[in-house]
């Protein structure tokens, strides 16, 4: 193996998150200050971001060549090593305390509308389901899959949604546009909670509502989020 | 005797769009074609049905229901009867608004089975794991194990800071400050890639009030995990730090 190659290896290997590219150029830079007399250190220094790129996706395709327990993901933020699925039934035992909760279907649903339409309001999410979406937001929020991106500019101000780079990561995902059929998802007019004044057929009136930090509040600041 | 087939899929229903999909789907009609009178029949009975043993329905369900009822009632005037159209626009057909929901939200419905499919892989992936490096590297301390009573006691002094800079002066004031304009104005001054100081999170704000919303947006922001509060040192500074995207395992 070359060398490049090893030390990308190493860096991967030791890191609990994902690494790009251009983060593994600094690293290499990096390490001429405290080496600066090793050649082999020198000389990967002058490393450039496509070659590092390129390393990364060899290692992935080797580890799946030779079959190993561990493969390389990739997401947004770059690869990441991580057992394989297969190996599943047997690492889980070395984490029992925390088995991941996958999402509920009404959560991933609500995730859905989330990603392909973001930036929007609960309002919104629910003008599209049907139904109240709160404790699912709540769930969403705590995940670290969503977050508030802002306020729209409508009355009320209600917040924005959308989601994190965290989602991309979990997901599997290197961007947005990696959504299936997101071409037509995301261009699709949706019914807005404004547009739903003059049509009956969705159960929310008002209901950019008292949840929490929502509401831009009325009441002394004091008291309200402290729940 | 119809209920048995109700029984078996109560709770599964994420809303009443998703139930009338189902009625849809097993009727395997098109929901261009969906006959109302047919599918209203269908969701009432599957509402009684919930009623009979005792299933609390929830209250967009019942807002279906009539607002099926609704639709099927114009159905049944003749065309010059059915009374202006309460939006402009061609869609004299009074399904159309109601499909037109059914199709965005199926769709949407596809995609969250794709991400349950990624999800599903997710959980089964399993990364390096966090383990304290040997050197010795600020401990990083999620606020709640370590770091409340600290978190209250920085709090205190700026608070203090805030009575001694008044004196004996005292201001009656409305509440001018909110949690979630706080929550706003904590995310717009954090860097996004170095720590703040605690206290710096608080300069310039004079009156109790503010700061108390202040402080209330931050623990809110920590608790949906926006916002990591570090202690590097042992009764050391206190650094907020916007939460890296990877900090925790799925």
């Amino acid at each position: 193996m070359d060398p490049l190659k090893r030390v990308i290896e190493a860096l991967l290997f030791s890191s609990e998150r994902p690494l790009s590219a251009a983060e593994c150029v600094k690293y290499l830079k990096g390490a001429t200050e405290g080496a600066p007399e090793d050649d082999e250190v020198r000389a990967l220094a002058k490393t450039k971001q496509d070659e590092i790129a390129q390393a990364m996706h060899e290692l992935h395709e080797e580890y799946a060549e030779q079959q190993r327990g561990f493969c390389l993901v990739e997401s947004a933020a770059g690869w990441k090593v991580v057992t394989t699925p297969e190996a599943a039934p047997w690492v889980r035992q070395l984490f029992p305390e925390n088995r991941p909760a996958r999402l509920s279907p009404s959560a991933l649903e609500t995730l859905a509308i989330i990603a392909y339409r973001q930036p929007l309001t609960r309002a919104d999410i629910e003008a599209v389901r049907g139904v109240n979406v709160d404790g699912v937001m709540q769930t969403l929020l705590e995940r670290g899959v969503v977050r508030i991106t802002g306020r729209a500019d409508v009355p009320g101000r209600p917040l924005l949604y959308g989601t994190t780079e965290f989602f991309l990561e979990h997901f599997g995902l290197r961007s947005l546009d990696e959504l299936p059929n997101c071409e037509e998802l995301r261009r699709v007019d949706l019914p807005t909670a404004a547009a739903d004044e003059t049509q009956p057929s969705l159960p929310l009136e008002e209901t950019t509502g008292p949840n929490g930090t929502e509401e831009p509040a009325a009441e002394p600041a004091a008291t309200e989020s402290a729940s | 005797m119809a209920d048995a087939a109700y029984k078996v899929k109560l709770d599964v229903f994420e809303g009443p769009l998703d139930l009338l999909l189902y009625l849809v789907r097993k009727d395997e009609v098109d929901i261009y074609d969906i006959s109302i009178e047919r599918i209203t029949k269908q969701y009432l009975e599957y509402l009684e049905a919930m009623e009979s043993i005792d299933v609390e329905i929830g209250g967009e369900f019942i807002v279906m229901a009539a607002n099926l009822l609704y639709i099927k009632s114009r159905t049944l005037l003749p065309v010059d009867l059915q009374g202006p159209v309460e939006e402009e626009g061609e869609d004299e057909d009074p399904r159309w608004e109601l499909i037109r929901q059914l199709i965005e939200y199926k769709k949407f419905k596809e995609a969250a089975g794709d991400l349950r499919d990624r999800d599903e892989l997710a959980v089964r992936l399993f990364g390096r794991t966090p383990v304290a490096p040997p050197s010795d590297g600020p401990a990083t301390l999620l606020a709640g194990e370590v770091g409340s009573l600290d978190l209250i006691a920085a709090f205190q002094r700026v608070l203090d800071r805030i009575e001694k800079r008044k004196g004996a002066e005292r201001e009656i004031e409305a509440d001018r400050f909110t949690v979630s304009e706080k929550i706003e104005f904590v995310l717009k001054v954090l860097p996004e890639n170095e720590p703040l100081k605690f206290e710096e999170l608080f300069a310039g704000q004079t009156t109790r009030g503010e700061v108390v919303a202040t402080f209330l947006a931050l623990l809110e922001l920590v608790r949906l995990r926006h916002v990591v509060v570090e202690q590097p040192g042992a009764f050391g500074e206190i650094l907020l730090r916007r939460r890296g995207p990877a900090l925790h395992a799925a």
